[in-house]
């Protein structure tokens, strides 16, 4: 019976798991531009099957002892169930993308939706860990398919060199990781979050804390958190943009939920401990994120500085370390998911005459004359980002703010308010090349119809309509950060 | 008051119609425009009849709660009802002015309607967070103003003016979430009368303090406006000029004056310093400008520091001398700016030198410049009379210092603003092309006539505009008057003369 349960718990997370092995099996044989395409469809099915069985999780709130299951190592609340469906929505958007891209550079695969679901599992398994043990086959799970992913365009020298930097400093992100984890498991005497907190609650030995920093700067790598964001710009120019797309969006609701289960669940009585350390990389990130955008010439790079920027706001949220800091993460995640993909979703479709991808900001000029609604989706995306209110990003960065004030940490949201102030310098760079320059005339090729509905979607929700979304999004991420104050 | 959610239509029908001028051809955007600020107009004249002057303070009051944290709540007192009237006033006249924008029309009449939604959103807006969004949104609109359709410079200009009022507002959201958690509401009539720890009032005044002196702008971070002035399209300097620097005043008179008390009277001679220099600075600046913008934004830098030295006096004079100043300098100002617009258009150029002798080719033209000229050094029945007598008067009684300094930017002002005019209006006909030009159109007319009539109206008769706003002030004395500085007159009563020898002497006569 308990394996029933633990069983039906986990069921979003076999459904991803056959599919993906059912699927891999049948690309073995469909090797066409067709098959792929089919492939393609039915992985978008299966996360849209997966995120209908996840989303009653959340409504009802489930959370502590109903959730656990395996003996404890896995948890299918509230919590794990936001974030999983922000998680499946981006790997879907990515994934509807995908196709077009691909067939221009050389025809599409049907592994790349098969990865994409096995990276999808392993975040599920991120989000859901109550273990370290979980935590780490999830977040490994999801790496291996994510390193192979970026390096999908085996002839492209690019894409080859980001996969092989993604994969090195992974790898030694991975290491660190599970040097913190083995010195938390020495000192603590147990790898289930629930036991970590009921030793460290009792105080937190020298050694546990070496264990605890180690854990976060392995984290901070996977969230591209200063000082470990070194590798975010490169990786995320050289990829294939529709990887771009899906490592901005759907990784890092993985690992910054993982990092709050860590933090909240594992070290919850002894925030003190890892307050500063989350203060510190939340204003790091800011500031080097917005001055490292600044010079940049490639829009991906930029989105890549401009996605370590958006990361450092969550973690003021974090840094707040109540349950109000968390559901404001929560809220800023889910407004920073469609604003990240209706970016890069207007960068795809930013084609000359023959087809290539422009990437070059300079491309993008005069662009409100030649295509004036990819400029004004580009724009609104800018403006959300640099959070100028009327547009729903601001709202991201308020809730954040919120939460610091009222957890006391008064100066850490007054430097984060004023670093969102040169952030929105480079906002505004793309505003103007594309609204105030004489036109390029470069991005004259045609885009197709997904493409236009995804931008048309995530544009609307992060326009002022987004607003009366405020108080249901609110809620829910009230309920999914409630569960996990709970539980500790 | 009435079931007709007057207010949210106001900001329903530009928005809309906005929307509207995005799809249409540039003709059919032009004619949209003018309609939705027409009505927008007619619906403040509603509103203004309807305003029942004497009656409850807040009224035409809305409130839904549709966002989580904070509500869709509008409403207005005097002295906001008078600034809306001055923005859906000024719009149809700006989109008049804008007939000279060729190139992307629908866009350009669609961000003048963005801005005017949110002019009239800032002013009655009566929820703390709802005000800083119309308040921060602002800029979008500007910004693309500034940068699509603006001058050669355009793009520097544009980002000065970006940056530099989001740094000022960006610590003033910080000090909202921090009031709005200390006090419980987000609701602005309530926290008119909460009373924070005056430790704290200090530093959420500095807060405050560092958007609205931006936005105002206050010396020494003015910098911006010149730029910004010179740089804008015609209709977009108007707008700047006419409603957006008032956001900086009505800033001050609805959050930092009544909400921090005490601390506005520790500050008092923070602002009343900056506020001299602006006066004398930039007087003097303005006197060796060789570009007409560049003189008139200089000019109400000096005018804007008026404001600020008759809000902090504390009394009831001065408080209603800088809102009359406000409104007077959104008449005239604008009026001003739509009079270089004038001669720009027929020679693209803001330079003085190459004008000269209008007076013989465009005598109308010269007439009403004359009349906004002698407005804006503050000539008797004049707007800009009432306005900076009552200020002057109001500081006069707390100190006479910086009332004699702040009275040399009347001296200064005269002798830029005729100085101007001479160069412009007067003398030899320099230029063949300046002395080609026609008189005004018919257009041109509409556009400076209905101010012209304000500003006469303003000077001669400004009791209609301050009725609506005497007790919104005299509340607001009240509510300062525990914090009121010592005036320097030190005044000892004299001891009363004999009765018998005043008899005595009158009987001598």
């Amino acid at each position: 019976m308990d394996w029933m349960q633990s069983l039906r718990l986990a069921a979003p997370e076999e459904l991803l798991s056959i599919s993906g092995l059912v699927l891999l099996l049948a690309s073995a044989w469909g090797q066409t531009a067709k098959d792929a395409r089919a492939v393609n469809w039915l992985a978008v099915l299966v996360l849209a099957g997966a995120a209908a069985m996840v989303a009653p999780t959340l409504c009802q709130g489930i959370g502590g002892e109903a959730a656990l299951a395996f003996g404890g190592l896995f948890s299918a609340d509230a919590f794990a169930a936001f974030a999983k469906l922000l998680i499946f929505a981006a790997a879907g958007a990515s994934l509807l993308v995908a196709p077009a891209f691909f067939e221009r550079h050389g025809g599409y695969r049907a592994e790349f939706p098969v990865l994409v679901l096995f990276a999808v599992l392993g975040m599920c398994l991120m989000v859901s860990s109550t273990n370290l043990l979980t935590l780490y086959v999830g977040l490994e799970l999801n790496s291996l398919a994510a390193y192979v992913l970026a390096a999908f365009l085996k002839a492209d020298e690019r894409s080859a060199e980001a996969g092989l930097k993604y994969f090195v400093l992974g790898a030694l992100a991975s290491g660190i990781l599970l040097f913190g984890m083995s010195l938390t498991y020495g000192f603590t005497g147990t790898v289930s979050y629930a036991g970590i907190a009921a030793v460290t609650n009792a105080g937190l030995s020298k050694g546990a804390l070496f264990g605890l920093t180690f854990m976060l700067a392995g984290l901070a790598f996977k969230i591209s958190a200063v000082p470990f964001h070194m590798w975010t710009p490169d990786v995320y120019e050289g990829a294939p943009t529709p990887v771009t797309t899906f490592f901005a969006s759907a990784p890092k609701v993985a690992a910054l939920a993982l990092t709050i289960r860590v933090t909240i669940e594992a070290f919850g009585g002894q925030t003190a401990a890892w307050q500063q350390i989350v203060g510190f990389a939340a204003l790091a990130s800011i500031v080097v994120g917005a001055l490292g955008a600044i010079g940049q010439k490639n829009i991906k790079r930029l989105l890549a500085y401009s996605s370590i920027n958006n990361v450092g706001f969550m973690l003021v949220g974090l840094a707040a370390a109540s349950s109000e800091g968390v559901a404001a993460m929560l809220v800023y995640l889910a407004i920073y998911v469609p604003m990240t993909i209706g970016g890069f979703v207007a960068v795809l479709m930013l084609r000359d005459e023959s087809g290539h991808q422009l990437e070059a900001i300079s491309d993008l000029a005069g662009l409100s004359s030649t295509r004036p609604l990819i400029a004004l989706g580009l724009g609104s995306v800018m403006f959300s980002m640099a959070g100028i209110p009327f547009f729903f990003g601001f709202w991201g960065k308020f809730v954040v703010f919120q939460a610091a004030v009222a957890a006391g940490l008064l100066p850490l949201a007054l430097i984060a308010a004023l670093g969102s102030v040169i952030g929105a310098f480079y906002y505004l760079k793309i505003v103007k090349v594309m609204y105030f320059d004489e036109p390029a005339g470069k991005a004259t090729g045609h885009s197709d119809m997904v493409h236009d509905w995804l931008l048309a979607v995530s544009a609307l929700f992060i326009s002022p309509l987004g607003w009366l979304l405020t108080k249901g999004l609110g809620a829910l991420a009230a309920i999914a950060a409630g569960v996990l104050f709970a539980a500790t | 008051m009435t079931d007709l959610p007057i207010l949210s239509l106001m900001l329903l029908v530009p928005l809309v119609a906005g929307i509207v001028c995005l799809v249409v051809s540039s003709q059919t955007a032009r004619t949209v425009a003018l309609a939705a600020t027409l009505i927008d107009f007619a619906l403040g004249i509603v509103l203004w009849m309807k305003f029942d002057v004497g009656g409850a303070q807040w009224q035409f009051q809305e409130s839904h709660a549709l966002f989580a944290g904070f509500a869709w709540k509008l409403g207005i007192d005097g002295i906001a009802l008078t600034l809306i009237m001055l923005s859906v006033f000024l719009m149809p006249i700006c989109i008049l002015a804008s007939q000279s924008i060729e190139k992307r029309v629908g866009e350009y009449m669609a961000a003048f309607l963005l801005m005017e939604v949110l002019m009239i959103g800032v002013f009655a807006a009566q929820d703390l967070y709802l005000f800083y969004i119309f308040f921060e949104a602002g800029l979008i609109p500007m910004y693309l103003i500034i940068g699509i359709w603006g001058g050669a410079e355009r793009i520097y200009a544009s980002y000065k003016f970006f940056l530099y009022t989001l740094l000022g507002s960006i610590v003033m959201l910080i000090a909202m979430i921090w009031m709005a958690q200390q006090a419980g509401t987000t609701d602005i009539p309530t926290l008119m009368q909460y009373d924070f720890p005056v430790d704290a009032q200090k530093l959420l005044w500095l807060a405050f303090f560092a958007s609205f002196a931006v936005k105002m702008p206050m010396w020494p971070v003015h910098t911006w406006l010149p730029d910004a002035h010179v740089q804008a399209p015609t209709a977009g300097s108007v707008i700047l000029a006419g409603v957006l620097l008032k956001m900086g005043g009505y800033g001050f008179i609805r959050f930092s004056l009544p909400m921090f008390p005490e601390a506005s009277a520790h500050y008092a001679w923070l602002i009343f310093w900056l506020s001299m220099i602006a006066v004398v600075v930039t007087s003097l600046i303005a006197l060796v400008q060789h570009d007409m913008k560049k003189l008139i934004a200089y000019s109400s830098v000096a005018h804007m520091a008026i404001v600020t030295i008759g809000l902090f006096s504390f009394n009831v004079q001065g408080l209603e001398g800088s809102m009359v100043v406000m409104l007077s300098h959104g008449l005239v100002s604008g009026a001003l700016f739509l009079c270089v617009g004038v001669i720009y258009d027929r020679l693209h150029t803001r330079e003085i030198d190459r004008y000269g002798g209008l007076a013989i080719n465009m005598p109308k033209y010269a007439l009403l410049f004359m009349l906004f000229t002698m407005a804006s050094i503050g000539l008797p029945g004049t707007s800009g009379f009432v306005g900076e007598f009552l200020s002057l008067s109001g500081i006069y009684q707390v100190s006479s210092w910086v009332a004699f300094i702040a009275t040399t930017g009347i001296i200064l002002g005269a002798a830029y603003m005729l100085y101007l005019y001479r160069r412009v209006v007067f003398g030899e006909q320099k230029n063949a092309d300046a002395a080609a030009m026609p008189d005004l159109s018919v257009r041109e007319w509409l556009m400076l006539g209905p101010i012209a009539a304000a500003v006469l109206w303003m000077g001669v008769y400004p009791e209609s505009f301050l009725a609506p706003m005497r007790n919104d002030i005299a509340a607001l004395d009240a509510r300062l008057a525990r914090a009121k500085p010592e005036s320097d007159a030190k005044l000892t009563m004299g001891a009363p003369k004999p009765h018998e020898e005043t008899a005595h002497e009158g009987g001598a006569h």
